[in-house]
């Protein structure tokens, strides 16, 4: 996290900021295990943390409805989804040796690649601009829901729709064929 | 009706007639046969009233302009002059008995709808360019008949010869009209125009800037379509097609046209005394040449071919010195005795069931069998020999009258030696046909069997029956014309340009002379073969079926029986005696398809196994390389195509980044 | 709070998600690495937020749909998973290679319907030991 140097915002970091930080770097932290664990199970347990932290940082970020759907969502169902999928597929329980592909050095290669490019680009674009957490919480429940409702009213009911034909899809896709003799 | 509306029409019939045969000519069999002799037969009517109409006043010359052409303006024009009008009424009567001796001759023939319907297309054609008085009106003309000629002579196109000579009629003169265009184009560009008129003002107001070069193409277009040397040599293969077709187009009218079309552009020529120098050599190397190939010919119908390319000769002779009259004049009588000996050649090889001059002088029954062929021909023959009072004696006579006056200088621009050589080659060829007549005739008609004869005759009872009675009847029609036409030499002039066009003192005595030295060397000759003859494999004879299926089976068994599609090793035979030595050579045209072979079909085939191993050995390297090439590519760019989705993606992807780089970098 | 701190951990929870969609072997773990990237996604909406405190809360709103649209596609995402497990028996990313023009006709075995029912049975052996695990 080396921003620019000589600013005189980072010599006397806040309280949030600090923590903001330190959550981060657990965060990120975890995410890399996430993605470079040999064992399959414990990959999924460590992205729970990774979506935790995320929470953490957008409680930190006065969005507090949003970490809620996301502790509910992510580290509710959508992991535990994920270790079902891996039990249903007979993920080897342990080390496994061939966790990653042969693709791996120019993943690697690309994925860093891409970090100092945007990193720099980023850093290179918002160097000097600061975030006011100060005043009403930006993204309380009541805030949250009554901007949802009242300007992404549409949006919201067409979403619907999709999550209703995507539990459709997801039914039909793994569906047993009735006529296939088993 | 307009004289110019009556001129039109006399195209426009036949041609209509062409089309209705050729749309209707399946489906309503029982129109065909009037549907070919009615127009054509009105077309003849009508061009007698033109040329009454017409008669011997001014030229008549109308045109019209349908649509502007580029820089050179083609008309719609016709230009009615005695030369045009009379030759319009002898293709008009050649094509009219044509026609009425086809529904005899053919009259089994499964295709003879195409047939007529062709025939009366040829005959519009004809028409066309005996009217035309546009350069390029008259070369559509000049092609369809090219075309109809190439169709006819393949009309047994089941025959090996019949195709190879229809190919070989279409080559020989398409290579000389190829120089043609070029030269009616480089008229046009002199003068401006396509109307012949306005060319000839032109050229008598001296605005031709290149009359050599310009007549010296014209001449090769001539020289194919009316088959003289060197291009002479599609004519007698050309015998293949039908009697009636060979009657008409190979002997009376489409081979007239070359001389047509130089009669009508002579004042062009005579600015160029090069070419009227080629053309007088042409016209002598035809002549003589010709007339000793005649002599030595097995086949009825080669002889009347090397016969017609021989008088032709004389009508490209009578331009050489200058003389149009004399040369249309020839014309006229040569196609109506042409056509006379060419449809009783097609009743002698009916009769006979061959077409062998060396089985007919054994059979010795023809002239009771068929006696108005012999009597029709004998008139032909006359005519052809020049012997008077036969129509033949004047055209030729006043050919030779226009050398004479040539040689003696009094035609001005030609130099007397073009008259010399005309003169010679004429009197030499007079000579020579009078023998080829004689001979014709005697082994045609007064042929007698063998002392050991393999077989009783019974022909004659069956074959009574199978003359059809109009075949007999257009040779009395036409025996007409070739006895009577001579005479009208007198009032000629008046429709031409005024030469005078009779016989003179000098001329006629050496004419008839010469023509009864070889009549009577010829008859000797006979008599003395005739101790020699011998039976002799003759073609088996089909006489009970169509004419034309007769014929088609004689010339398709000629060449297995002797051996040569020309020539017949008959001891007996006049001609080998005259000829001696010169037999062999005259027998297959002197040789000159085996020189054209060596000269330009060997190097041509020679050039295209070249070109087929460049295309085969080198080209096809370099395609292939460049089909092989991409594989190879192909091949090693496909290790890179793994299946995986991943790699893929992270190709995607660096891609991307790399593009990020660049634009933040650019930027 | 300086915007580059949540900037920052954005880029680089993506960049390690994409690591993970390039180079895991396993089809689960792919997804796992896809939602790694739609939350880096997700923090820089609610930062840009939060930073220009925008009236309509369009980030807020976009980060909901975000959430669910994810939670679909793992849905989906799972069940195709499934589907090709119970297909191939495999669910290797890198096995996958259809897509492969290896100039011989594809192998027949790896659509055959025996694999089919072998592989639905070993999916279904899996799921007792699965849920032991679990």
């Amino acid at each position: 996290m080396t921003l620019a140097a000589g600013h005189p915002g980072f010599l006397s970091p806040t309280g949030v900021e600090v923590a903001f930080l330190l959550v981060g770097v657990a965060t990120l932290g975890a995410a890399l295990v996430t993605v470079t664990t040999k064992q399959l199970v414990h990959a999924a347990l460590w992205l729970v943390v990774a979506l935790g932290g995320l929470a953490i940082e957008y409680l930190l970020l006065t969005a507090e409805f949003i970490a809620w759907v996301q502790v509910l969502i992510y580290v509710g169902s959508v992991v535990v989804l994920l270790l079902f999928g891996l039990m249903l597929t007979k993920a080897p329980i342990g080390r496994s040796a061939d966790a990653d592909s042969g693709n791996r050095w120019a993943a690697l290669t690309v994925a860093a690649a891409a970090a100092a490019t945007l990193v720099w680009v980023v850093v290179d674009a918002f160097r000097s601009t600061w975030i006011d957490l100060s005043g009403a919480a930006q993204g309380s429940a009541k805030v949250t829901g009554a901007s949802l409702f009242r300007n992404w009213v549409l949006p919201f009911e067409a979403l619907s729709v999709l999550l209703l034909a995507a539990l459709v899809g997801a039914i039909v896709l793994s569906r047993r064929k009735n006529g296939a003799p088993s | 009706m307009t004289l110019t509306t009556l001129a039109a029409l006399v195209p426009a019939l036949p041609f209509l007639a062409s089309i209705a045969g050729m749309l209707l000519g399946r489906r309503a069999p029982g129109f065909v046969q009037p549907m070919a002799v009615l127009p054509t037969l009105a077309s003849f009517v009508l061009a007698v009233i033109v040329a009454v109409r017409q008669g011997t006043g001014p030229a008549t010359d109308v045109g019209t302009r349908l649509t502007p052409t580029g820089s050179v303006p083609v008309d719609l024009a016709l230009h009615l002059d005695g030369f045009a009008v009379l030759i319009a009424v002898l293709v008009g009567l050649v094509a009219t008995c044509v026609q009425v001796y086809s529904t005899g001759y053919l009259r089994d023939d499964p295709r003879y709808p195409s047939y007529a319907a062709l025939v009366s297309l040829f005959t519009s054609a004809m028409m066309l360019v005996v009217y035309s008085g546009d350069l390029m009106v008259l070369l559509v003309g000049w092609e369809v008949m090219g075309i109809c000629s190439y169709f006819l002579v393949g009309h047994y196109w089941e025959t090996p010869e019949a195709r190879s000579a229809a190919v070989k009629a279409f080559l020989v003169t398409k290579l000389g009209d190829v120089p043609f265009l070029i030269g009616i184009f480089a008229l046009a560009a002199d003068a401006g125009t396509f109307r012949i008129n306005g060319i000839l003002t032109t050229a008598a107001s001296g605005g031709l800037h290149h009359p050599t070069v310009i007549a010296l193409l014209l001449l090769a277009g001539i020289a194919g379509k009316s088959a003289q040397f060197p291009l002479h040599t599609w004519l007698p293969e050309a015998m293949a097609g039908p009697t009636p077709v060979s009657a008409l187009i190979h002997a009376a009218t489409m081979v007239a046209a070359g001389v047509y079309f130089v009669a009508r552009l002579l004042p062009v020529f005579m600015l160029s005394t090069a070419a009227l120098a080629v053309l007088a050599a042409m016209a002598a190397i035809t002549m003589i040449g010709s007339a000793l190939a005649a002599l030595a010919q097995d086949d009825i119908k080669r002889v009347l071919a090397y016969s017609t390319i021989g008088q032709l000769g004389y009508m490209t002779a009578a331009l050489a010195v200058g003389n149009r009259s004399a040369a249309v004049f020839h014309l006229l009588t040569h196609g109506a005795f042409k056509a006379l000996l060419f449809l009783g050649a097609g009743v002698v090889i009916h009769a006979a069931g061959t077409n062998s001059l060396a089985a007919t002088s054994r059979m010795g029954d023809l002239r009771r069998r068929v006696p108005d062929a012999m009597w029709t021909m004998g008139i032909g023959l006359a005519a052809l020999a020049a012997l008077p009072p036969f129509s033949g004696f004047f055209s030729k006579e006043s050919v030779l009258r226009a050398a004479e006056d040539a040689a003696s200088g009094h035609v001005g621009h030609v130099p007397s030696a073009i008259g010399w050589t005309v003169l010679v080659a004429g009197l030499l060829t007079a000579l020579l046909t009078a023998a080829y007549a004689t001979r014709l005739f005697l082994l045609a008609f007064l042929g007698s069997a063998p002392r050991i004869a393999e077989a009783p005759e019974g022909g004659a009872a069956h074959d009574a029956h199978a003359m059809p009675p109009v075949m007999i009847t257009v040779l009395w029609v036409l025996a007409i014309p070739s006895l009577a036409l001579g005479v009208t030499g007198g009032v000629l002039p008046a429709w031409f340009d005024g030469t005078p066009l009779t016989p003179t003192l000098a001329t006629s005595v050496l004419g008839i002379g010469l023509a009864l030295v070889g009549v009577l060397t010829t008859y000797a000759a006979w008599r003395a073969a005739a101790a020699r003859r011998a039976a002799l494999a003759a073609p088996p004879a089909h006489t009970e079926i169509e004419p034309a299926a007769t014929e088609a089976y004689a010339i398709a068994h000629h060449e297995q029986v002797y051996g040569d599609i020309a020539a017949a090793a008959d001891p007996a035979d006049p001609g080998r005696l005259l000829l001696g030595r010169l037999h062999r050579h005259a027998a297959h045209g002197f040789h000159l398809d085996a020189v054209y072979t060596a000269l330009f079909v060997r190097p041509v085939l020679a050039a295209a196994g070249l070109v087929r191993f460049l295309d085969r050995e080198v080209v096809e390297t370099y395609v292939q390389g460049a089909g092989a090439t991409p594989g190879l590519l192909g091949a090693i760019v496909r290790r890179v195509q793994t299946g995986n989705v991943q790699t893929y993606l992270s190709a995607l992807l660096a891609g991307a980044v790399v593009l990020a780089v660049l634009v933040a970098a650019g930027a | 709070m300086h915007l580059g701190y949540p900037a920052v951990l954005a880029v680089l929870l993506f960049c390690v998600g994409l690591y993970g969609v390039l180079a895991r072997r396993n089809a689960i773990l792919v997804l796992m690495s896809v939602e790694l990237m739609l939350n880096a996604v997700n923090l820089n909406l609610v930062a840009f937020d939060v930073w220009l405190r925008d009236t309509l809360h369009a980030g807020q709103a976009l980060t909901l749909f975000t959430i669910t649209i994810a939670a679909a596609e793992i849905g989906i995402g799972l069940a195709i998973v499934l589907l090709v497990y119970r297909n191939r028996g495999t669910s290797d990313v890198d096995k996958l290679t259809d897509l492969a023009d290896t100039g011989t006709e594809p192998d027949s075995d790896s659509i055959a319907p025996t694999t089919d029912n072998a592989a639905e049975t070993a999916a279904d052996q899996a799921l007792p030991a699965g849920g032991q695990t679990a």
